[in-house]
């Protein structure tokens, strides 16, 4: 930085470059969205279901999610347990399945 | 072999009309039999657009139901040779279209023309799907503004999608990208986005830029495809377009800011 920077007002990004740069971000969104199969709703729902028969958990502490990579997907699924009931430490566990497919 | 294009953009009001009579004619010009289909049922506005309002007999929608045969209802250009217009109904709704109907009918075109040209509605709703299902080429026409580029990738989408190519698992449809509006002036300003902005977005090939320019609403006022207008710089990028569509290699031009001349700056004058 020179000194003379210090005289400067910073630069801001022109109209047109946050406009591009809202678009990747939202579009970024979109597309994985429409990537993404139908099945994985049903199958959080599902895998919540076998989880309750062992464990009491909440509905929302339960995260799936689908990665595409090129040459393999990875289906990340995270559950948080409950604190166990005399005040130790929260266990948080998560698992990974990394399954080969076409990205 | 017939090729079918469908011009679409998913927003409204960004030139698909104005760009399928432009570049159908540019077609046309060149010598290849050229028919041009409009497939905004219920909104008919092809026909305005290439000044052939008053001819409109039978439409697409006629056709369709066996009310009147294809040839009743295509509508020769008076201005050039090789043109047809296929004018829809302004009365009925879109689930008139149906996908045999519309595929007898472009079956039947296919044998006679070189190029059918799918004049889309907005939206990705049935009138819009039928006119891209059966596509060999689309033309996405782009305004360089973030409601139109994030459209333009949702139609992009149903395209892969929902096309027959996809849906058989052919080739898939080939994808080319029209910028329309565009203006140097306020890209250089930083106030529209630029075109490689725009391009590294979308991801498809760019077929054309068309320049912001007076002579699209003269053209439209008088019914006339903006690319018979040869001295405006919208109708020499149309016919670029139509250029680089079919092989050639052609520079892009206005896309960047025209420096003004002493005596232009004198007169003030504008394109």
């Amino acid at each position: 930085m020179s000194i003379f920077d210090f005289f400067r007002t910073p630069k801001k990004a022109s109209a047109a470059d946050q406009a591009k740069e809202r678009l990747q971000i939202v579009l970024a969104h979109e597309r994985a969205g429409r990537d993404s199969p139908d099945f994985l709703p049903q199958l959080q729902k599902e895998l919540l279901d076998v989880i309750k028969k062992y464990v009491s958990i909440d509905d929302d502490k339960v995260a799936v999610k689908l990665d595409r990579a090129s040459g393999y997907s990875t289906l990340e699924v995270n559950v948080e347990l409950p604190a166990p009931a005399k005040g130790a430490a929260r266990a948080a566990s998560g698992g990974k399945v990394a399954a080969a497919g076409n990205a | 072999m017939a090729k079918i294009i469908v011009m679409t953009s998913g927003k409204g009001g960004v030139g698909k009309t104005t760009s399928s009579a432009a570049f159908g004619t540019g077609l046309a010009l060149r010598g290849f039999k050229t028919c041009i289909i409009d497939f905004d049922v219920g909104l008919r506005n092809l026909d305005l657009i290439m000044g052939c309002e008053r001819r409109v007999v039978f439409d697409f929608i006629n056709v369709i139901n066996g009310e009147a045969r294809l040839s009743q209802a295509l509508i020769k250009d008076k201005r050039v040779e090789n043109l047809y217009i296929l004018p829809t109904s302004q009365t009925r709704d879109k689930d008139a279209l149906t996908e045999q109907g519309v595929e007898k009918i472009l079956n039947e075109l296919k044998k006679e023309f070189d190029y059918i040209i799918c004049d889309s509605p907005a939206g990705i709703e049935r009138g819009a799907l039928m006119a891209l299902y059966f596509a060999d080429h689309a033309i996405i026409v782009t305004n360089p503004e973030v409601s139109s580029v994030r459209d333009s990738d949702r139609i992009l989408g149903v395209i892969q999608a929902k096309s027959r190519r996809a849906e058989k698992g052919e080739a898939p449809v080939q994808e080319h990208l029209l910028v329309t509006r565009y203006d140097p002036e306020r890209v250089e300003k930083g106030e529209m986005l630029k075109v490689e902005d725009v391009l590294e977005i979308l991801a498809i090939p760019l077929l054309g830029i068309i320049p912001e320019s007076p002579a699209v609403l003269r053209a439209s006022n008088v019914g006339m495809p903006v690319v018979l207008d040869d001295k405006s710089n919208a109708g020499q990028a149309y016919s670029d377009a139509v250029g680089r569509f079919l092989g050639e290699k052609i520079e892009h031009r206005f896309v960047k800011v025209e420096k003004k001349g002493f005596f232009d700056r004198l007169l003030r004058r504008t394109a």
